[in-house]
């Protein structure tokens, strides 16, 4: 368990949970709840803000946005499943 | 008149949607008390006319920033004066999970609702397909149109789907105890979100006929855009092209509009009869209406490159890499742009704080926007470095006069990041601070939409700023025109007698001189002289400061008017005749320490009425205008104050 501020780029990690917070609602309605799987897909220039793949769009925020984020690693190989 | 609430996410081609269905029957008008734009439009579609009301896009109806709340104020308030009697709702089809979260909360509501389906070809093309009859199963009631509202595809069955009557039948929700809950209750609403994800979740695979899930890359644009190197210099680049483009291009319309205005005074006044009538339409109005018309090319470029940055999603990467840097001043990568377009012109750039969905920051932006050098401090500049500062190098490179010119932008610029530093600490406000913003992909810009909003800023600035810059005109006209009549008659008189020894040229331009030094304005200037002394003005000086507040360039003219020099060979003459300027005591009036005094209160100084009216239709009130015109005059006099001391 770690923060996404923690993460890498291209690190592909699953939600678990949010800190309490004042955006903690904001966050779940942009589609950061718990199982979500995200990725890290670039950083700014001084590591802040950063971009998140999260489903289908990329969404950036701040380190301290992504300090309220906590995450796992997930398994690689279950990518690229068919759903249909 | 049936009215329809169009809602979605932001980037999902609402406004194009908007646009399409209403054409350019469109109206900007007001919700009371809400800095947010009313946006409606009227549909017609064969002997339908439906009023179609634009709402900001949002990705949830609870309310995340002050522009969102007008969305929540209206759908949880049956008896709102802009209630909708339907619902139409964007889905963008690429994004079909985050887009549902919030059309189901509209859903909830129990108004007839269209699905929009939106961009369903990029779907496709990124293997995604979307089943309309599942998706009118698990919501039942609802209409599902699917558009691809760029090229236009499926606008006219949208219009005829939105035209047709719909009865409000009583339908099952799509969570089962959906209710509004309190806009600050995050908790509640938190719960209720996965609720709704969960469900979405369950159904999402029978609405998705098919989902190639391919890992989401870097694209190699954003690989240069968001570089350490690249990045920056590719914004830099980017907009010293603009700069370019809007400072060798808008020149040519803005001497065509001055012109014509010129002309058409000449013309009217010989068409007119004498009198006060004639004067007031010639000296007044005609100039008025030329000062507000003259500010549109400037910002119709400025607005047009920034409209193809945005459109082609250029700008959220901008915001991207520069947040960081901005933050120390209380400010985020959203003011870069707005703050970067107020050297051009502070205009443009007030009204491009409206991307900034944070109201604090936005005002802030809004307040220290007219402190970064514009152009029409240039001529003021470029005079009074000519003037007062020597033609020399220092160290054999470094021109001096180019170095004040300088020093004076770079003042400008740093003391607009001061301000904001210290504004930060003073303005109050229950909003957190957050940057949530998505990326949208690159895409080409969609020219219609571009066209679209440059008419309206074009209407807005027209009107809304027109009126003031307009009623402003004619007041400092009637000022300068006037004075107390014996007053002007004795001084007239006494130029009369000296009339035969002067050129009718010389006695002209001495008549224009005697006259603006006796009228109101005159009199005001000279009133104000001890309390301007101190900054090393006198009352000529102080008269062009007052007439400076049309638009800071009249300083030139108001300059020569006062120092009698003939139009031609302006700007040599005007600069031998203050270079010779002595005052009662004999000595030069325009010094080093004056003239640098001078150049710091343009500086400061906030002489500019078409950017008032802006700050006060953005804010929706003239307490922020008020409240800036005193600061940065504050500024201004004690700047000047400072500056006159040091160097004298």
């Amino acid at each position: 368990m770690k923060k996404l501020s923690q993460c890498k780029i291209g690190e592909k990690v699953q939600v678990i949970g949010l800190s309490l917070s004042e955006i903690q609602s904001q966050l779940v309605e942009l589609g950061l709840y718990e199982g979500k799987e995200i990725s890290i897909l670039y950083k700014a220039p001084f590591g802040d803000p950063i971009a998140v793949s999260v489903g289908e769009y990329v969404l950036s925020m701040r380190v301290f946005e992504a300090d309220q984020i906590w995450v796992e690693n997930v398994n690689i190989n279950e990518e690229d499943s068919v759903i249909g | 008149m049936k009215k329809i609430a169009l809602l979605g996410n932001p980037n999902t081609g609402k406004t194009s949607i908007f646009n399409r269905l209403t054409g350019l029957n469109q109206h900007i008008g007001n919700f009371p008390g809400v800095t947010v734009d009313k946006k409606t439009g009227i549909l017609k579609n064969n002997n339908h006319s439906i009023e179609i009301l634009d709402l900001p896009g949002t990705y949830s109806i609870y309310p995340r920033s002050k522009d969102e709340q007008i969305v929540y104020d209206i759908l949880r308030n049956p008896s709102h004066a802009e209630y909708p009697d339907e619902l139409a709702v964007i889905v963008d089809a690429t994004n079909i999970e985050r887009n549902l979260l919030l059309f189901s909360q509209l859903y909830d509501l129990g108004l007839p609702i269209t699905l929009v389906l939106n961009m369903s070809d990029v779907a496709f093309k990124r293997g995604i397909k979307i089943n309309t009859s599942a998706l009118e199963k698990n919501f039942p009631g609802i209409q599902v149109c699917e558009t691809n509202a760029r090229v236009g595809v499926g606008i006219q069955q949208l219009k005829d789907v939105l035209s047709k009557e719909k009865q409000n039948i009583p339908r099952n929700t799509f969570i089962v105890t959906p209710s509004i809950i309190d806009k600050d209750d995050t908790i509640a609403q938190e719960k209720e979100s996965r609720f709704r994800y969960d469900k979405i979740k369950k159904i999402l695979p029978e609405i998705l006929e098919f989902e190639i899930k391919n890992q989401r890359k870097n694209s190699w644009i954003d690989k240069v855009t968001v570089h350490p190197i690249w990045g920056y210099l590719i914004f830099f680049i980017l907009l010293l092209s603009i700069f370019q483009l809007i400072f060798s291009i808008a020149s040519f319309p803005m001497d065509w509009i001055d012109g014509a205005f010129v002309d058409l005074a000449t013309y009217v006044s010989q068409l007119l009869p004498e009198g006060v009538l004639s004067e007031l339409i010639t000296g007044g109005i005609i100039p008025g209406l030329g000062g507000v018309l003259v500010f549109l090319p400037q910002i119709l470029l400025l607005f047009l490159c920034l409209g193809i940055l945005d459109e082609t999603g250029y700008m959220a990467r901008a915001v991207f890499i520069m947040d960081k840097l901005m933050r120390p001043f209380g400010l985020s990568g959203r003011s870069v742009v707005p703050l970067i377009s107020s050297a051009a012109c502070a205009i443009p750039g007030v009204m491009a704080t409206r991307t900034i969905s944070q109201w604090k920051e936005r005002l802030i932006s809004i307040l220290v926007a007219p402190l970064m050098s514009c152009s029409a401090r240039l001529p003021v500049y470029t005079l009074l470095t000519a003037l007062v500062i020597p033609k020399k190098n220092l160290f054999g490179i470094i021109n001096l006069q180019g170095l004040t010119l300088f020093a004076l932008y770079f003042l400008g610029v740093f003391s607009a990041l001061l301000m904001a530093f210290i504004l930060k600490k003073f303005i109050r406000t229950d909003e957190k601070t957050y940057l949530l913003l998505e990326m949208p992909d690159y895409k080409p810009p969609r020219w219609s939409n571009i066209f679209m909003s440059l008419y309206e800023k074009a209407k807005v600035f027209i009107w809304e700023a027109g009126k003031v810059i307009v009623l402003i005109s004619i007041l400092l006209w009637a000022l300068a025109t006037y004075g107390p009549s014996n007053r002007m008659k004795n001084a007239e008189n006494r130029l009369k007698k000296q009339k035969s020894s002067l050129s009718s040229e010389e006695y002209e331009s001495k008549l224009s001189s005697v006259k603006l030094e006796n009228s109101y304005i005159g009199i005001i200037g000279k009133s104000i002289e001890p309390i301007i002394q101190p900054l090393g003005f006198d009352w000529k000086i102080g008269i062009s400061l007052l007439t400076s507040f049309a638009a800071r360039e009249v300083f030139v003219g108001s300059m020569s008017t006062i120092y009698t020099v003939h139009q031609q060979d302006e700007k040599i003459g005007l600069i031998q005749t203050m270079k010779n300027e002595k005052n009662k005591y004999g000595e030069p009036v325009y010094t080093l320490a004056s003239g640098l005094s001078l150049m710091v209160f343009y500086v400061y100084a906030m002489q500019c009425m078409a950017t008032l009216a802006i700050v006060k239709r953005e804010t929706k009130s003239w307490k922020w205008p008020l409240i800036q015109t005193l600061y940065m005059g504050f500024l201004a006099y004690a700047m000047s104050y400072f500056t006159f001391i040091i160097f004298s």
